[in-house]
């Protein structure tokens, strides 16, 4: 039992360290530590910063680019990137599709793809949900039938995020609607500027323009668009699932958040005295803290049983739950914290139209649509409740 | 970093779950349960032999100078078989002495299986305040005097030796003029009221009435006796910790079980999601908890005092909230059956719930933790 960094984590984490301040632009920094909104260019630009370094494909083999970092050294990655305020690096690329496209794609789809996704020529999204297949997966409705070299694809997607910026996505699409619901799915990759794709904005609670409908009317996807085999997508669907999840509790950022509380309880005054000394407010505080840390020691105990190669297994589903728990309370508390000053809002502010908020406070300004946001969390990749049937099937064998 | 156990921890760890298995069993334990003393001088006498008494004890008073993270291995399997021997209260007892110096002939008989002990730390009035006390020493020649009553000492009667926290100067509820004591149980004045606690281990209240003990009786310095009780406090907190994992890591075991095998509309009851969902939420506490005990025992021999006292009161605090959840919610799945007191689930939980109630409860811990100097500014 030895609950310490080794000296070559320690210097490894050092030379993280060294990077983010050297290259983390500054404006991108004051963004994301005041939870104001990203664009599309910011997150390129960050992006591109990474690549140039190298370190972009943190969980991918060294032959396709990737960092060949050990488990322990991602999570020291990751936690320095949330420690500074970094914008995220989205996973659609590189943990989604990339994964899928190395284990099941073909020379021509990796040689084209992969170095793209590693620099961000292509953003991608990913065009799974559909209006009457959420959790339900399997039941996906979006048809594409083989014409010659091409598949003609009809249909819609949901809740499919950034898709507006989007280049690229990657779908499942149903090839045999006579084979049972899971055997008859494929994996397609579609260019997003084919003629008959149309991207519908869906405005969530914070008003913020951050997912879409997409629309699919006759549009010809070429067959060597096509991963793998015909009709195996739902397998290749399932491999991404298990892959690429040791952030998914995203306890950096959880810490960092949590300093970002603190610092907000002991600004605002209660009774006059400042709201952390308030004992019942400080006791959801302390309840949050220990959560966090409880969770940080359960995420490198799973790290550490995938550094034995026994590979990362269904504990990310409680990743998963454990971690977006964590995260909501934090908004919650955040909102508390702040009380009334959480209901003005202003989106000029949060979109960086105006440097100071309309009632100068740029603290509490974002955080009520933090809060709205982050509902989403316990919902999306897969809701807390799919995660605990997971377990309930894969750990438990009920 | 590191999560295993060394072969040697998973080798006593094996020992001694072999040896509950098949000699410690629950209706083994309920005929101790259902005896005078209520422990068992024959499952004392092989727990010695496996080495348990020694573990903790320095090498040089004949012990392995077992860490704690030897001593949550331990405390699991014990949380585990829900077993009821003084062995809590004897390393929690040997622990002062530790900390102290001194009194090597105490620790080579604790070590040796010769001597149980016990601390004898609450009072009426102090619920978890272990500072609270009204319990005097008074000097009297080359001794002390000691007056007052303890309240609710584990195994109390089954000590040979009792730590005393009695006060030799400063008002009831300061941390200074606190001294600790070793008193033998048999010492003039000392009288004893045994009872049974709920989960069927001994506890007693302790009345020491004009108590004479000698100098030698005085750990460390008198009036400085607040910092090895707080230290020595928070080690018999990690190991309660490691106690309740195990306790969890059964009872949920024994729900699963319950769930797979108990039938109604035809199906086994975990069919049904409503369940279901309960018992994963029982694995991610047991899950949760596991890792705080871990960092507690890891953290508590820490030299850096506030950095013990944070994580020690976090893995209290979280694991009383597991131990809640976990309890309640294997009674609820068990159904009828969960509210007998005949199954091993029943006691789990029940010693679940007095582990909660010892060495400060979630309340307590929280509001120690949130007293932390760092807490405004640390993550």
């Amino acid at each position: 039992m030895d609950l310490n960094y080794t000296a070559e984590d320690l210097a490894f984490r050092d030379t993280v360290r060294a990077f983010l301040d050297a290259n983390l632009p500054k404006d991108l920094q004051q963004k994301v530590l005041n939870h104001k909104r990203l664009s599309r260019d910011d997150i390129v630009r960050w992006h591109k910063i990474v690549a140039k370094q190298g370190w972009v494909g943190t969980g991918w083999p060294v032959e396709y680019g990737g960092t060949g970092w050990s488990p322990v050294q991602r999570h020291i990655w990751e936690e320095e990137c949330a420690r500074a305020g970094t914008p995220i690096i989205l996973p659609f690329g590189v943990n989604m599709v990339a994964p899928v496209i190395m284990a099941f794609g073909n020379e021509a789809q990796k040689r084209y793809f992969l170095p793209r996704i590693l620099n961000c020529d292509d953003w991608w999204c990913q065009g799974y949900s559909e209006p009457g297949s959420g959790s339900d997966l399997a039941s996906l409705k979006t048809r594409a039938e083989r014409q010659g070299d091409h598949y003609i694809v009809n249909g819609q997607k949901t809740w499919t995020t950034l898709a507006q910026h989007a280049d690229m996505i990657f779908c499942l699409v149903r090839t045999d609607p006579g084979a049972r619901k899971q055997e008859g799915i494929s994996f397609l990759l579609i260019n997003m500027n084919t003629p008959g794709i149309t991207v519908r904005p869906i405005i969530m609670l914070d008003e913020d323009h951050e997912v879409n409908e997409v629309f699919f009317d006759n549009v010809k996807v070429p067959v060597e668009n096509l991963i793998g085999e015909e009709n195996k997508g739902w397998t290749y669907a399932k491999y991404l699932l298990g892959h690429e999840r040791t952030n998914i509790a995203a306890v950096g950022r959880a810490k960092r958040e949590l300093l970002f509380l603190k610092r907000l309880a002991n600004k605002q005054m209660k009774n006059g005295k400042p709201l952390l000394d308030d004992p019942l407010f400080a006791a959801k505080v302390a309840t949050l803290e220990i959560e966090i840390m409880a969770l940080e020691v359960t995420v490198l105990r799973v790290l550490s049983q995938d550094s034995a190669k026994r590979g990362p297994g269904p504990e990310a589903s409680m990743l998963k739950v454990k971690g977006t728990e964590v995260q909501q309370t934090l908004t919650e508390l955040m909102v508390e914290a702040v009380g009334p000053y959480a209901m003005p809002f202003d989106p000029e502010y949060l979109e960086g139209e105006r440097d100071h908020s309309v009632t100068q406070d740029d603290d509490a300004a974002p955080l009520a649509p933090y809060y709205f946001n982050y509902r989403k969390t316990s919902i999306y990749g897969g809701s807390n409740e799919i995660q605990k049937n997971i377990i309930t099937q894969m750990i438990l064998g009920l | 970093m590191d999560f295993n156990y060394t072969p040697e921890q998973q080798q006593f760890r094996d020992a001694l779950r072999r040896f509950i298995d098949k000699d410690y069993t629950f209706e083994h334990r309920n005929k101790i349960v259902r005896s005078e003393q209520g422990t068992s001088e024959q499952a004392w006498a092989t727990l010695t032999e496996l080495g348990m008494t020694a573990l903790p004890i320095p090498e040089e008073q004949g012990g392995f100078n077992g860490s704690a993270v030897d001593m949550l291995v331990v405390m699991q399997e014990l949380g585990r078989g829900i077993v009821i021997e003084p062995y809590f209260a004897t390393v929690f007892g040997a622990q002062f002495l530790k900390l102290a110096g001194g009194h090597d002939d105490l620790l080579e008989q604790v070590a040796g299986g010769e001597l149980k002990m016990a601390a004898a730390l609450g009072e009426k009035q102090a619920r978890h305040e272990l500072f609270d006390i009204a319990t005097s020493a008074k000097p009297d020649g080359d001794g002390f005097i000691i007056n007052g009553t303890k309240t609710v000492v584990i195994h109390g009667a089954q000590a040979g030796k009792i730590i005393v926290s009695a006060r030799t100067g400063g008002g009831q509820r300061d941390t200074d003029g606190i001294s600790l004591f070793v008193v033998s149980s048999d010492a003039g004045g000392v009288s004893c009221r045994d009872y049974r606690t709920i989960d069927c281990q001994r506890a007693a209240d302790i009345t020491f009435a004009n108590v004479h003990v000698p100098a030698s009786a005085l750990l460390g310095k008198a009036g400085d006796g607040w910092d090895i009780l707080e230290t020595a406090a928070d080690y018999g907190a990690t190991l309660l910790c490691a106690e309740a994992v195990g306790a969890m890591d059964a009872l949920n075991g024994a729900t699963l079980e319950y769930l797979k095998t108990r039938q109604q509309f035809g199906v086994p009851i975990g069919k049904f999601q409503a369940l279901q969902h309960r018992m994963a939420e029982m694995f991610m506490q047991a899950e949760q908890a596991r890792s705080m005990a871990t960092l507690a025992a890891v953290k508590v021999s820490s030299e850096d005092a506030n950095e013990r006292r944070r994580t020690v009161s976090a893995a209290k605090a979280r694991i009383g909230q597991a131990l809640k959840y976990v309890g309640q919610q294997a009674v609820q799945l068990h159904g009828g059956m969960g509210v007998t007191n005949e199954l091993p689930a029943a006691h789990h939980f029940k010693r679940l719930t007095m582990i909660e109630l010892t060495l400060g409860d979630t309340d307590h811990h929280l509001a120690r933790f949130a007293s932390q100097a760092d807490f405004r500014t640390a993550a």
